[in-house]
This record gives structure tokens, sequence and C-alpha cells, in this order.
């Protein structure tokens, strides 16, 4: 009994420690719009906090506002218990506050050097850049978090995860004192994963405190202390991770129950409609063959660059110069645009809806009616009539809330602009649609949702093709899994063998 | 729909327009007689047609640098051709006139969208090598008043309901391409493929081809002025509207068309035309020096820009539930 008291104490004397940064009653109000209300957080050192939070609810503007991006309207920021300002971006990172940011800020063209010590380079004589100290010392950095790379190479010529460790290795150059990650492992492999959790305990150690973003609950549960909660601007709950499990934070974070992940739905397989035979692209990808039913949906799993979604974009006709044949319900076709595939009753919902997706500056109506143009139109003049109803028949089909059809998607929240981009592809009726990736980035209870309706579909025998990385989601959600490594199929698995073990081992090839 | 009317830029535009004769006419009275204001637009016609077709080059990501050369080129063809076969008729003058330029705008299209060339590049290039042809095929001489057919000179002159067939020509091709953009697959296509490559890409939109068409528009919007600046002026040669093309961004970036592609609307492009063709006709008649008139007409243009980029500013992004609903 005595013993394990003894155990216990030293952790709470830990936790106790002062915060080296702290917001307290912190407000934030853009025109219109209060986007923080009332958020106290304490960042300690030596403990990872996580920020957990729908997308939306305020998570990036609370990092904005820690590294001095956004100044807060109310409330204050304590630097080891002193109250101070971040008038600028400079003064918090003098304050040792760094952020690594979701999209890594980085300058292709420059060396990793250089883009270690970009805006606080050490300087040599008559104050020119010392070439010979920078190199030296981020070489150090670089060996510290267990980096192999030549400081001096281009950063162009990185992997994406070589990329992120320089920028870890960038926020480690100021002497950072607290490091804010913003979905750090959102476009790692697992094995990339792993060695990021490494380094997070190894920065721990160093008495660092951490801000650690993430949508996903195993890793907020595997390197967290501490846990705070955001909904709409506000601080639900916060406190030790151990005295929580996933589906308390799930509560808090949507405010309701989230019983079932995955939506059971009746698979009634319908008929054959995509047949692929030996599809081939010089470079990319080999020799994929596979079938698709109506009413299936089909997860491609594999680990990031893989080259699912080469094959997609090649399928979609956006990649050119492959070989192989096509056949939609038996009938032989040629796919060489975009338009061609549209045509054929393909759609490809891309991963980056951000950059793929949406048209911002148009009105919600002319985005859904994009693709089906050719529907609503005779002679190249557009029926505006026929338009509308297209138009609205699809938001009323996702339940689209916005004043009016005029508004500009760039106005919208992302939730709804991810329902115009999927309204979009739902006008052309299509009879195949591919979604890559349909839920990175995207929060859980919105998660939810975008799986209830790819069961819908499946369910309405719309046949779906599915990629995706989160392993949970692909044996939740698919009827059958293509697995691909290094451009080829390695294996196909069906509800019989679809086992997590199964999959990551094909994926890597052991 | 209203508030968003008077939100608008155009009306923006609308009220600095009515404010600058306001105030010319405060020096010169005479400058708001119908006559005249008629007069202003009709100058200002060439100046309109070049800037709709920049406008749609514009929204697709692009730029047209060789309008004014290819309007050079073009006029110095028709005059040339008028020279050699004074009789023919002028529908066919027009023919021709528009059909060369679509052809030199469709030469631009297609080293954009083939070759994937940036068109601040290509354009710059076949300014140049439009100019040069002009020395080419004319030895570099002028086709003179005297040497056109009185056909070829009145046609851009005749007048109806007291407004000159230059301004009518203008106001019709504000008509039909208000129409192009809203109520055609082509229109949106431009919106979209400017607004969003990508997006529009998998949506089934050809980028480079719908680049190709704009080109191709501005071209032949060129070639149209070309014929009337040439008959209107009676007099053809290597350097007529040099540095035109600058005026045509400008107007178009007055009239609040993006130069990152995706936004302008036709009337924007219109009104940046008329805002810029009322300053360079007013402020030799208010007696403002000639050396003061090139650096007036740059600060207004700078002015307008900044102004209308003040009324663009970003908003916060909507993240309340409440906040949106109100959009």
């Amino acid at each position: 009994m005595q013993k394990q008291a003894d155990a216990i104490l030293p952790l709470k004397e830990i936790s106790k420690s002062p915060a080296v940064l702290e917001l307290k009653a912190v407000t934030k109000v853009f025109p219109g719009v209060k986007a923080l209300s009332e958020v106290s957080l304490k960042l300690i050192p030596g403990e990872v906090t996580a920020l957990v939070g729908e997308n939306g609810a305020g998570k990036s503007t609370v990092v904005k506002i820690l590294t001095g991006i956004y100044q807060p309207d109310d409330g204050i920021i304590l630097v080891d218990g002193q109250p101070t300002i971040f008038p600028v971006p400079q003064a918090a990172s003098q304050s040792g506050v760094t952020a690594i940011h979701q999209e890594t800020v980085l300058f292709d063209e420059l060396s990793v050097a250089e883009n270690i010590f970009l805006g606080h380079a050490p300087r040599g004589r008559f104050g020119l850049i010392d070439l010979k100290i920078m190199n030296k010392k981020s070489c150090d950095i670089l060996h510290s978090i267990g980096a192999r790379i030549d400081p001096e190479q281009k950063l162009k010529d990185l992997g994406i995860a070589n990329k992120h460790l320089v920028a870890i290795a960038r926020a480690l150059s100021t002497d950072a004192r607290v490091v804010i990650m913003d979905e750090p492992t959102a476009s790692l492999s697992h094995k990339e994963i792993e060695e990021l959790y490494e380094l997070v305990e190894s920065l721990k150690s160093q008495g660092k405190a951490i801000l650690f973003i993430s949508h996903k609950f195993d890793e907020i549960f595997r390197i967290a202390d501490n846990y705070t909660v955001f909904r709409d601007g506000q601080i639900i709950g916060d406190g030790a991770i151990s005295d929580v499990t996933d589906a308390d934070l799930v509560k808090m974070m949507v405010g309701r129950d989230v019983s079932q992940i995955f939506p059971k739905r009746k698979t009634s397989l319908g008929k054959v409609i995509l047949q692929v035979k030996s599809y081939t692209h010089p470079t990319e990808f080999e020799d994929i063959s596979f079938t698709l039913r109506k009413g299936e949906i089909l997860g491609f799993y594999g680990l990031v660059g893989a080259g699912r979604s080469e094959f997609m974009q090649a399928l979609f006709g956006i990649t050119l110069n492959t070989f192989g044949t096509i056949k939609i319900e038996d009938k032989p076709v040629q796919i060489k645009s975009p338009a061609d595939a549209v045509e054929n009753g393909i759609v490809y919902v891309p991963e980056d809806r951000g950059r793929q997706g949406a048209i911002l500056d148009l009105p919600i109506f002319q985005n859904i009616t994009l693709p089906s143009l050719g529907k609503i139109s005779g002679n190249g003049f557009l029926k505006l009539a026929k338009e509308f109803k297209l138009a609205r028949d699809y938001t009323e089909r996702l339940e689209l809330r916005a004043a009016s059809f005029d508004t500009h998607v760039g106005n919208l929240s992302g939730g709804n602009q991810q329902k115009v981009v999927i309204a979009k592809w739902l006008a052309t009726q299509p009879k195949i649609i591919i979604l890559d990736e349909p839920t990175k980035g995207v929060d859980i209870g919105s998660k939810a949702a975008v799986h209830e309706f790819m069961a819908e579909l499946a369910e309405q025998g719309l046949a779906i093709i599915m990629v995706s990385s989160e392993i949970p989601e692909v044996l939740g959600m698919s009827d059958r899994v293509i697995v691909m490594r290094e451009g080829r199929m390695v294996t196909e698995l069906n509800e019989n063998n679809l086992q997590p073990e199964t999959l990551v081992r094909h994926a890597a090839g052991i | 729909m209203v508030k968003r009317f008077i939100k608008s830029r155009e009306t923006f535009l609308i009220c600095a327009i009515i404010l600058l004769i306001t105030i010319i006419s405060l020096r010169f009275p005479g400058f708001i007689r119908p006559q005249n204001l008629a007069n202003v637009f009709n100058d200002t016609s060439p100046l309109i047609l070049l800037a709709i077709g920049q406008m749609i080059v514009i929204l697709t990501k692009c730029i047209d640098l060789s309008v004014a050369a290819n309007l050079a080129l073009t006029g110095m063809v028709v005059a040339m051709v008028n020279v050699a076969a004074p009789e023919l008729p002028i529908v066919f003058t027009l023919m021709m006139a528009v059909s060369l330029g679509a052809l030199l705008g469709m030469f631009n299209g297609i080293l954009v969208w083939k070759l994937a060339i940036p068109s601040i590049v290509v354009t710059l290039g076949t300014m140049t090598i439009f100019r040069g042809t002009i020395f080419v095929i004319s030895d570099g001489k002028w086709v003179n008043s005297h040497e056109m057919s009185s056909a070829f000179k009145a046609f851009p002159r005749m007048e109806i309901l007291g407004l000159p067939v230059l301004g009518w020509i203008a106001i019709i091709t504000v008509m039909v391409f208000t129409l192009v953009m809203s109520r055609t697959t082509l229109g949106r296509a431009f919106y979209a493929a400017g607004g969003n490559p990508h997006a529009a890409t998998y949506a089934g939109i050809n980028v480079g081809k719908t680049q190709f068409w704009a080109f191709t528009i501005s071209g032949a919007l060129a070639g149209l002025s070309g014929y009337l600046w040439v008959s209107r002026f009676a007099v053809s040669y290597v350097d007529i509207a040099g540095g035109f093309e600058l005026d045509v961004v400008a107007a178009c970036v007055i009239g609040g068309v993006s130069i990152m592609g995706g936004i302008g609307t036709v009337i924007g492009a219109l009104l940046g035309a008329l805002f810029l063709g009322i300053i360079k006709n007013a402020l030799p008649v208010i007696d403002i020096s000639p050396f003061w008139q090139m650096a007036i007409s740059g600060c207004a243009i700078i002015i307008a820009v900044a102004l209308n980029a003040q009324a663009n500013r970003k908003k916060g992004r909507i993240i309340l539930k409440r906040a949106e609903l109100k959009t």
C-alpha cells in the first residue's frame, strides 16, 4: 500500500509544476463571429496536451493566438506566469513558442539548413549569414531527432516524411519550450508515425511542453498526458487523459453519443458494373485487375504512395498513357478525359477537397451543376429553370442549410462546403463513385455522417470505390478490400480474411 | 438581392463614375451635354471591346498582352486589302477582321494550351511578332486616309439615333457577352477554370481548352477593334495603339476583375473602361497640362484599384452556426 502511494506522488508533483504558457479567459471575435469564448489553457513542461474538437471548433484559432498570428480581443497570455502579449509572430517565437503546421510551411528551393534557420540564421562578420555554423547547427539538430538528412540538400529533393522532420528541426532550432503540432501525422505512413511518437517522447523528456492537435483517437491516447476538448469556440472539458475513455471524448466533442461508428447495411450485391483488366501505367502502377458490383463498397488500402490515388486518377481520365481495358456494364469504354469518365457514370471525389473540390468564388448552385452542364443545356445555352431544379433537388437531399442558393461557397463552413462537393457529384447521377480518403481531416461527428451516407448510397445501388489509409474505416465500410503496394495489387481480401493484421502485413510487404 | 446590388463593386464603380463626371462638369459644364457623353462613350468603345476580351482571358488565370499588336496587325491587313480591292463590301471587311483576329488569338491559345507556356510569356512574344509582321507586310509605310475607300472609312462613323456605329458595336458586344458569360456552358467554364482549375478538371472541364477559347474571343474582339480603329482614324501604321494593352488590363482591374482569375463581370469591364475613358477624355478639356495627364490617370487607376481591394478584403472565417445562417 505504502509503496503504491509513493509511486503516485511524484506524478502528481509533475502535473502541478507551473505552466510555461497559459491562456486565461481568451476571447477572439471576428467581424460578426465569435471564434473563441473565454478559453483557458495550460501547457506544462514535459507534458503533452491533446487539443480535441470537431473541424471549425476553434482549434486553429487557438494555435494562431499562441503563435502571435492573431491577438486576443480579451483575456491574457501568460508566459512563466507573467502576462505577455504577442503582437507579432516573432514575439511568440522569442518566448519559445513554435508551431509545426498541418501543411508544412517550408520552401522547396532553399536548402534544408536555410529552411531550418530562415528568419534567425546565425550571423557572421558584416552581419552576413554564417553558412558554416548554420550547416553545423542544422546537422546537430537533425541528428538529435534521428534524421539522416544532408543540411545542404535542397528541400524539394526530400520526401514528405523528411520534410516533416525538417519542419520539426526548424521548430527546435529556436530553443523552443512549447511545441505545437497541428495534425502532424495526417500525411505520414504507419512507420513514420511510429518515429514521430518516439520523437514526441524525446521532446517530452527534454522538458518541452507539447500541444498536440489530432483527429486520431488512438494516437491521442498513446502519447497525450492531458486533453482539452473544444466545441463551438468554447472549452467543454479538460483533464488527465487517464481519467477518460475515447467514448467520453467523443461525447464531449459532438455533444451527443456516437454509439456505433460504422453503419450496418444490407449488402445486396447487384450485377457487375465495372471490370478493369491489367490496367498499367509506365511509371505509376501495373497490372491492376478487379471487378465491382452494384451496391458494393470496394476498399483500396495501402501505405501513402502505394499508387492508389494515381490509379484512380487514371481510371478517371486525368492521367493518360495507360494500357488495359475497362468495361462498364459489359461494354468496353475508352476514358481519355474526366469528361469521358463523367459521361460513363464514373465520378471521383478527390482527397484534397479544398483544392480540388469546390470553386469558392462561384455560388452554391453553380458549383453543384458544374459537372452536369451538358444535362442542363442545349446548344451550349444553359436552361436556368433546369439548373435551379437540379441544384435544389440535391441540396435538399443533403440537407444543406444555407440562406440562399446564391451564397458563394467560400462563405460556407467546411462541413457545408463538403456537402456542396458531394451534391455536385451526386447530381451527375453516377453509377460508380470513387471516394479518395473520404474522411481525411474530418472530425469524428462528421465522419460518422459520411460513413452513413456512403452506406445509404451503396444500398441505393451505387458502386463505391473507397481509397482509405485508415484501417478501421477500411474494415468497417468495405465489402472487399484490395491492398496495393509499390504500384501493384498485392492481394484482394473479402469478409472471411479481412483482419487488421493481414491488411497491414500485405501493405507493408512483410 | 437589393442589398447585394448596393454592396456590389459595380455599384461602387457607377458611383465613382458619376462623381467623376460631376467634378469634371464643375470645371467644364459642357462635359455633361448628352452629345458630349455620347462622344466620350464612342471614343472609349475600342477600349470596351478589348477589355471584355481581356476580362475573359484574365478570368481563366491568363493575360493577353498581344491585344494591341493584334489590333494593329489586323487593322493594317484590312487597310491593305481595302487599298488593293476597294469595292469589297464592308460585311466582308468585318468578317475578315474578326476571323483574322480570332486566328491570331488562337495562336496564343494553342501555345498556352498545348505547350503549357505561361500566357504572359506567350503573349509578350506574339506581341512582338505581330508588330514585326506589320513591318514586313507594310515595309514600314503608312496607309493614309486618301488611299482608303470612302465606305471603309464611313462605316464606324455612321450615326444611328445620335450614336455612331462604333458605339453601337460596343453596346451590342456588351449585351452579347453578358449573355455568353451568364447563360452558356462556355461562360460558366471560364469562371470555373479560373476559380479553381483543379476542381474544374475533376468536373470534366478541359481547362487548357477553355483558356484557348478565351484567347480566341480576345483575339476576335481585338481584330474587330483593329478595323474600327483604322477606319475611324483613317490611318494605319506600325505603331497604332502602342501600349494600349496596358490600358486594357488597367480597365479590367479597375472593373473589379481579379488578376488571380475566377472573378469578373462584363459590366465590370465596361465600367472600368468607361472610368478610364472619361479620365483620358476629360483631362485635356479641363486644361490639365499634358505633362501631368499621364501621372494623373495613373494615380486614378491606383486609387480605384486600392478602393476596390479595400472593399473586397477577406472577412473572418465563419465558424459559429448562427453566423452562417445569416449569410
